[in-house]
Order: structure tokens, then C-alpha cells, then sequence
């Protein structure tokens, strides 16, 4: 089975204080740790996993700087066969629709049998790419998927609803699925792996080999133009607790005591 | 007259309540733009909830079909792709739910309509549509402005509007309009719903419950703050990333995909607060929360704060906690 994997190169963020930048249209880069989006991690998982069970090939691609090599590096030692760049100065300020065309004038020239990537990035969480890929593809799709098994020319998905509820579907293959987090255990890279990774080539390509116009692509091409960045205002303020540890757990004490908690 | 279409969600026989939080926010921009507010629903036998809308809506535009029993979004796609050439509404408000998420972006590309998703504002600026909506977990707003069109999509977040219902019911109309469904779609197929695993714990039931997030770091350290959850006498709960690293099992994650809990005491530790954990907790009658990060979302949603190292925290806390039990013996 040969499948294409959709990745993408983002700051982590979960744990660090952001800053907005002077432009005011985007976050301070300095300092941030970028690796895979974390909804494409679980996605290379997957696919590196039907690899190994039904033979084929993973090819990871990506759209963004030089960077995101970094991340496909880790594709490749993780068991990825080729990595895809795309870049090109004319993508800046491409959303998620302008990327998704990007992919898409790619992957047209290439077979593949499925197609994964993240239900959606960490950064901007639009969960719009995957399908609005597969639908220039004309593929079928189905997203926030969390578990695949395979038939005769089709495939079986569980999809992620609310509450703990998911729902089966059964989809034609060729087919996107995007991948919601948990549906496996990504495993770790060993260091040899990415040293073998290091040697296996990247191919970069940009606007012209791919044959897109540049009214499709960056800010002309896409659906949302951001205007500014800004600190969500607060709801409720909690009140901080100072001290040392200490003293701040005689203060929680205090407060759970006066409301009969202790 | 121009139109705002609101795409009515249900399953299992139930409108769910996003249908009413789209429905408020959009009768709101309706006004302003002097548009009708209409209300797409589509499915088999759902004349009851058509009744249910009319309160709200000017009109129902109703497609009944068998093939539409469960939500497809191929199906859905090719119903709402007929009505959209005939009636060519100013904007379209689809819930960014499981249901959203799988049709909004193929359908928008295909009928070449701009669309953000995820919105918790939106607001028409002349003929432009800017939103609002939040990027790397909920940590920072973004305003944005859609491509100049003549017809907008939008997806918004579940819960980002109080539902209201008119002053007046809208005693709306309902259209039918003939299912333009031909034949059974064969491309994607529904199965079943797979209900979650009967679970051990009922974390809605317990009276305190210690929240675990990233922050907990490694697996080894559950059992820290699983004996803080003891000697308080609470139950441990959790974020989602904790039950995809399957660290505790999935009747312990408190949020949209998991369960909505309202306990008389959260502690959160670790949890950096993005919606999704936050849905699912907010009503707590007391929330403390511990986080090393101070712009940390879910700051503005506790009573009481604490920028620190949870594993600084949690021990002085649990052996106070102890000691105080230990004199009351």
C-alpha cells in the first residue's frame, strides 16, 4: 500500500509563555522548540504501520521553509521511504485552503492508495486541509479518524464524535483520513535511525515545478487574511496564590477548610 | 432577500445544542444585515425538530430523505450544494463539531466560498466578514477577515454563544424541498455508532477531582498526585493527552470528547486550559489550578491560581492535607 503522509513543522507551544511580535500578526519564533505537529505525528504512526503490515511505501510531504526538514528527518527515521519539501517565498501567508492546493498539485502526479495527515495543527487548528485535499483529489474522506482496518478496495473507520461517542464508516480507498490523536503510540527514534535519516535525500520543490499560479497560493490565494493577534481577555481572574510552596499550601488548606472541603 | 443559512445538527433523534447557539448568533448578524434567518435540516423523519426551529427561524428549509437517516457529508454535501444554487445565501453557520469538521471545508472549496473555522465572533464589516477565533490551544485571539465573496462559511466553536431565544417565537415557515438524491451514496457508508467502554469510574459522580495535564510529564508521576486524589478523598480526571498517551483510561478525560463534570472541588494540574478540557469543567463550584506557564489559559477560568511546578506543590498540599486528618482522629 502506498501512502502519502501530510506533515507539518510547528512551534510547541502547550507549555510556553507566547509572545505576540511587533507586526502584531504573529507569535514571537525565538526560543520556541518546533517539531512535527502532534496530530501528524500519530498520522506518520499509522502509516508507517500499514507499511509494515502490508508492505508499500510512505512518502511524508510538507509545505513551508527549510526548517520543516527537521521534521522530515523524523519522518524518515521513523520509517517514512522519501520526504517531500515544498517551498517557495510566493507561499508565505498561505492558510489552510492555499496549502491544501499546494499538496494537491503535487499529489495529483503521485499514486498513492491512502492519504493521512493530523485532524488538524497545533497552531492555527483549522482541521480544513485534509479534506479539502481529498476533494480536488475526488477522493473520499473522513476526519478525526480513530481507527482504520482495511477491506477489499475500501476501508474501515472509527471517527471521534462528542462525548466518548464514535461512529463506524466504511470509505472507498483511494482515500484521506485524518488522524485524531491516540489512535496509536508513536514510537520513539533511535539514534542510529536518525543518522540513517540523515543520509536519505529530500526533494525541494517550489512554486514553478509544481505548476500553481501565484494568485492560488500565499495570502491571494487564500481564504483568511489574519489582522491582528491578541491575548484572549479574561473570563474570570484567578486570584494567585503567593509564596513558597509551603506557605501555599497552608493557603489552598485555608480555602478549602472555610468552604468545608477538608 | 438575502439569507444566513444555519445547518441544523441532530443525531439519535436529538437537535443538539449547537443548533441553538448558531441560531442566536446568527438571528443577531440577520439583523444587523437585514437578511433572512433561515434553518437548513436535513434527515429522515425530522419534521418534529423542523416544528422546534420555527421558534427561532424565519424559515426551515426541510430535505427529507431515507438515505439522509444518518449524517454523511457526501450526502449532505450534494443536498446542501443544490439548495446553495438556487438560494446563493450570504452566509452559512455550520457547528464545528465532529459533523462540521467532516463537510465545511470540502463543501466550501467546492462551491468556491470562503470559509474560517473554529469561530467563537464573527461580524459583517460592510460586505466583509471578520471572525475570531484562537490559535495555539487558546493561548492567543486572531482576527481575521475572509476574501471579499458573495457567500461566507463558517464554522463555530461549540458553547461560544449563550443561546437566547427570541423575544417573540419567529413562527417561521417550514419549505420542503425535494431530496435532490438520486441514488445511494456509495463513496462513504454508515455503519454504527460504537459506544464508549462502560467505564470504572464515574468521574461525574465524585465530589473532588484532581485533573492531570502535560504537566504531569511522564507516566511514573501519576502516582504523586493519585495519592494527593486520595488523601483529599477525590478521584483523578484528566485532559486529553493524557488518555492518548494511555496513562489513564479514557472514563477519566474530562472535556468535549470525554465527560462534562461539575464537581464541588477541580484542581488542575498541569492543564494548560484549552477549550476543549475546559467545556468540560468550568461549572466546578471551586477550581484551583497549578501551571508553571502565568498566561496559561485555564487561569481565566479558576478561583485561585498558582504559577509553579505542580511537583512543588503536591507534596507540601498532600502532607498538610494528611496531618489535618491525622488531628481530627
Amino acid at each position: 500500500m502506498d501512502i502519502i503522509v501530510c506533515v507539518k513543522h510547528v512551534p510547541e507551544t502547550a507549555e510556553a509563555e507566547l509572545k505576540i511580535d511587533a507586526s502584531g500578526k504573529t507569535i514571537e519564533k525565538t526560543g520556541l522548540v518546533f517539531d512535527i505537529n502532534e496530530w501528524d505525528d500519530y498520522a506518520l504512526e499509522e502509516a508507517v504501520r500499514i507499511k509494515e503490515k502490508f508492505s508499500g511505501t510512505v512518502t511524508a510531504i510538507t509545505v513551508g521553509p527549510e526548517d520543516s526538514d527537521s521534521t522530515l528527518r523524523k519522518c524518515l527515521a521513523r520509517g517514512a521511504d522519501k520526504a517531500i519539501r515544498l517551498t517557495d517565498l510566493k507561499f508565505t501567508n498561505s492558510d489552510a485552503y492555499a496549502t491544501a492546493k499546494i499538496l494537491y498539485s503535487i499529489i495529483k502526479n503521485l499514486h498513492f492508495d491512502l492519504i493521512l495527515t493530523g485532524a488538524q495543527a497545533g497552531d492555527d487548528g483549522s482541521a480544513v486541509v485534509g479534506p479539502v485535499l481529498a476533494g480536488l483529489l475526488g477522493v473520499p474522506h473522513a476526519t478525526m479518524v480513530k481507527k482504520i482496518e482495511f477491506g477489499e478496495g475500501k476501508a474501515v473507520v472509527n471517527r471521534e464524535l462528542e462525548g466518548g461517542l464514535e461512529e463506524r464508516l466504511e470509505v472507498k480507498l483511494p482515500a484521506v483520513f485524518t488522524v485524531q490523536t491516540g489512535i496509536n503510540e508513536p514510537r520513539y527514534v533511535s539514534i542510529m535511525g536518525i543518522r540513517k535519516a540523515m543520509q536519505k535525500e529530500i526533494r525541494v520543490m517550489g512554486l514553478a515545478d509544481i505548476g500553481l499560479n501565484e494568485s492560488e497560493v500565499g495570502e491571494a490565494g487564500s481564504w483568511l487574511k489574519i489582522e491582528k493577534l491578541y491575548v484572549p481577555p479574561v473570563e474570570k481572574q484567578a486570584e494567585f496564590l503567593q509564596g513558597s510552596p509551603d506557605e501555599i499550601a497552608t493557603k489552598i488548606i485555608e480555602i478549602l477548610k472555610s468552604r468545608g472541603l477538608v | 432577500m438575502a439569507e444566513i443559512f444555519v445547518l441544523a445538527e441532530h443525531r439519535q433523534g436529538q437537535l443538539r445544542d449547537i443548533t441553538f447557539e448558531m441560531l442566536t448568533k446568527a438571528r443577531e448578524l440577520a439583523e444587523k444585515t437585514n437578511a433572512d434567518l433561515t434553518a437548513v435540516l436535513l434527515g429522515k423523519n425530522v419534521r418534529e425538530h423542523a416544528k422546534n426551529l420555527v421558534e427561532y427561524a424565519k424559515r426551515v428549509l426541510l430535505v427529507e430523505d431515507d438515505k439522509l437517516e444518518h449524517f454523511n457529508s457526501d450526502a449532505y454535501q450534494k443536498v446542501l450544494s443544490h439548495i446553495f444554487k438556487e438560494r446563493k445565501p450570504i452566509l452559512t453557520v455550520i457547528g464545528h463539531t465532529s459533523y462540521g469538521v467532516e463537510l465545511a471545508p470540502r463543501l466550501a472549496a467546492a462551491l468556491n466560498v470562503p470559509l474560517a473555522t473554529d469561530c467563537i465572533d464573527l461580524a459583517f464589516e460592510g460586505d466583509a466578514l471578520t471572525v475570531t477565533r484562537q490559535m495555539y490551544g487558546g493561548k492567543v485571539n486572531v482576527k481575521a477577515v475572509l476574501r471579499k465573496a458573495e457567500g461566507y462559511m463558517v464554522t463555530v466553536r461549540q458553547a461560544a454563544f449563550q443561546v437566547q431565544k427570541p423575544p417573540t417565537p419567529s413562527n417561521g415557515e417550514i419549505e420542503e424541498i425535494p431530496s435532490p438524491l438520486t441514488e445511494e451514496i456509495t463513496t462513504k457508508r454508515f455503519l454504527q455508532y460504537v459506544l464508549p467502554p462502560p467505564g470504572g469510574v464515574d468521574i461525574t459522580a465524585a465530589e473532588v477531582l484532581v485533573g492531570i495535564g502535560r504537566g504531569i510529564k511522564d507516566q511514573s508521576n501519576i502516582p504523586i498526585v493519585e495519592e494527593l486524589a486520595k488523601s483529599i478523598g477525590g478521584v483523578l480526571a484528566c485532559s486529553r493527552p493524557i488518555v492518548d498517551k494511555g496513562w489513564l483510561p479514557s472514563d477519566r478525560q474530562v472535556g468535549i470528547s470525554g465527560k462534562t463534570v461539575k464537581p464541588k472541588l477541580y484542581i488542575a494540574l498541569g492543564i494548560s486550559g484549552a477549550f476543549q478540557h475546559v467545556l468540560g469543567m468550568k461549572n466546578s463550584d471551586l477550581i484551583i489550578a497549578v501551571n508553571k506557564d502565568p498566561k496559561a489559559p485555564i487561569f481565566s477560568f479558576s478561583d485561585y491560581g498558582i504559577v509553579e511546578d505542580l511537583f512543588k506543590i503536591v507534596p507540601p498540599l498532600r502532607n498538610k492535607i494528611n496531618e489535618l486528618k491525622a488531628q481530627k482522629t
